[in-house]
């Protein structure tokens, strides 16, 4: 494994019972780089970030995490991993019964002995870091979409992971609070000098940052490249998804049979 | 005919599934529970969430539930013309089978309601996941805690129910009726014991105990992700608590008959 390698994703197949969601993926995340997954609804995007997270089991390939197989870990090996990484849901996933100090202090008294006065340095400084400091004693039923994102973000990023996985970032974002999470994403990964994994469909936003971006379509790695290769690319889902075109190699039409026998004509 | 057949079997073999789901998760309960035990103040804050929060409810249906056995024990007991009695029997009545029964009937309708919708909405909002993905696992920061909890707690509010409902029994047949007082508690002493009725009582609390707690968490962690799911699964925590508990009582009953 190379030395900057941080996840690896090599021949994995991925699927439930009577459907096969990922057919033969292979990616690469380096150390220090912003890397996007991005592909239509449904392709199996979130589903990698589980199976990197080791929530799910792979049915026939594997993920390596730090020179680590990810599905043959036991528990203990699972949460080891697990203690390298943070991640942003698409909901944030805030406690809502813990105010938004306590969400970030939670992976911080979970995993260290530190004394009280350190968690609370720590906690406000990672909340400044995402501009929260002043709204520590709210409590997640109190907090737009966007600061709770923030706050789920401070909390992904309270134990300084290796890695940081974003899943739908955007979703449902007005355009300043979007503007706010690209730029946290880029600014966080630098200063800690994190790998961050972003599953999006996002196109503009995730093209700005980006440093390589990997696109999925029936369940392989249909294009990958930095966001200026992508750009050019000729290949029509690329074309169709970066110029979000309604019709392309993504039909429009889920599958149905012939439309004038459905209506009887 | 043969389509009615499957349908029985297919759901007996799915009520089959769950028991054995449910089992699964009442041993990884147990295999998490030293790491709960360390840090007992969860557990603690649960015991006054499932316990002292459902006080007001027990400590009332007791009361009248006291009185009503009051009313109708001396009702019947006068026609034998034993009204001194009904000390006894509002005891033995309470201290045998209603406490531990009506306060399991109202733990699972208060508390375990609330353990299945707090844990099936934590699923539904990706909290128990968000919780793996920081190492940290939900069955013993979450669920053990509650299941202790539930243990610990529904003794002694059945012990609080038979306390309350005695003094409910009192109040009707002493100062109202106009029962002999010293009749009334010194025939209970005397015909209360110990170990046969009050240990007893106090075993079936702690089955009861844990049958509606492990019922209201399997269901919880067990809902399907959406609004319908978690009040399906609240629905059924209250059904399938009660029917536990029903059953239950009586097999218990007829053991501690026998022995």
């Amino acid at each position: 494994m190379q030395k900057d390698l941080i996840v690896s994703i090599k021949d994995l197949a991925f699927g439930y019972a009577e459907r096969q969601i990922h057919k033969k993926i292979n990616m690469n995340f380096h150390r220090g780089k912003v890397v996007a997954i991005m592909g239509g609804s449904g392709c199996g995007k979130t589903t990698i970030l589980r199976l990197i997270g080791g929530q799910i089991k792979p049915t026939s390939g594997h993920v390596e995490v730090d020179g680590q197989i990810v599905h043959e870990q036991g528990r203990k090996g699972i949460y080891e991993l697990r203690r390298k990484m943070g991640m942003l849901f698409q909901h944030g996933a805030l406690f809502s019964d813990l105010s938004v100090f306590e969400n970030v202090a939670f992976p911080i008294r979970e995993h260290t002995n530190l004394s009280e006065e350190i968690i609370k340095d720590l906690v406000l400084m990672k909340l400044n870091a995402v501009g929260l400091r002043g709204a520590n004693q709210l409590m997640p039923t109190e907090l737009s979409g966007g600061m709770a994102r923030r706050v789920a973000l401070a909390r992904a990023v309270a134990l300084d992971p290796d890695i940081i996985m974003y899943d739908e970032p955007f979703a449902g974002l007005d355009p300043i609070s979007m503007g706010v999470i690209c730029d946290l994403i880029r600014t966080l990964n630098d200063a800690l000098g994190a790998t961050s994994i972003i599953v999006t469909h996002d196109v503009t936003e995730t093209f700005a940052f980006a440093d390589y971006i990997y696109f999925i379509a029936d369940g392989i790695v249909a294009a990958e490249g930095s966001p200026s290769d992508l750009k050019k690319s000729q290949l029509p889902f690329v074309k169709q998804f970066v110029h979000s075109q309604k019709d392309g190699p993504v039909p429009f039409h889920y599958q149905a049979n012939d439309y004038s026998q459905d209506l009887r004509l | 005919m043969l389509n009615f057949f499957e349908k029985i079997g297919g759901a007996i073999r799915s009520k089959i599934t769950r028991l054995g789901a449910a089992t699964r998760l009442f041993f990884s309960i147990i295999s998490y529970s030293s790491d709960s035990f360390k840090r007992f103040n969860l557990t603690i804050r649960e015991i006054y969430f499932t316990g002292v929060l459902s006080l007001v409810i027990i400590v009332v249906s007791a009361f009248f539930v006291g009185m009503v056995l009051g009313l109708q024990g001396y009702y019947t007991l006068q026609k034998y013309g034993s009204s001194e009695a009904i000390g006894v029997l509002v005891a033995l009545a309470l201290v045998r089978e209603l406490g531990p029964v009506v306060t399991a009937l109202l733990f699972a309708g208060r508390a375990g309601t609330a353990i299945t919708a707090e844990i099936g909405l934590m699923k539904a909002t990706e909290q128990l996941s968000a919780m793996e993905m920081m190492a940290v696992s939900p069955i013993a920061r979450i669920v053990a805690p509650r299941f202790w909890a539930g243990i610990i707690t529904m003794p002694l509010l059945a012990s609080i129910f038979s306390m309350v409902g005695i003094l409910g029994g009192y109040v009707v047949a002493v100062p109202m009726i106009g029962v002999d007082e010293g009749a009334f508690w010194s025939q209970m002493q005397a015909n209360v014991d110990f170990n046969y009725d009050i240990v007893n009582g106090f075993i079936k609390s702690v089955v009861f105990g844990i049958a509606c707690t492990i019922i209201a968490l399997f269901e919880g962690y067990d809902a399907p992700p959406t609004a319908e799911g978690v009040s399906r699964a609240t629905t059924r925590t209250v059904v399938t608590s009660s029917l536990a508990v029903l059953g239950l009582d009586f097999v218990l009953t007829s053991f501690m008959l026998t022995v």
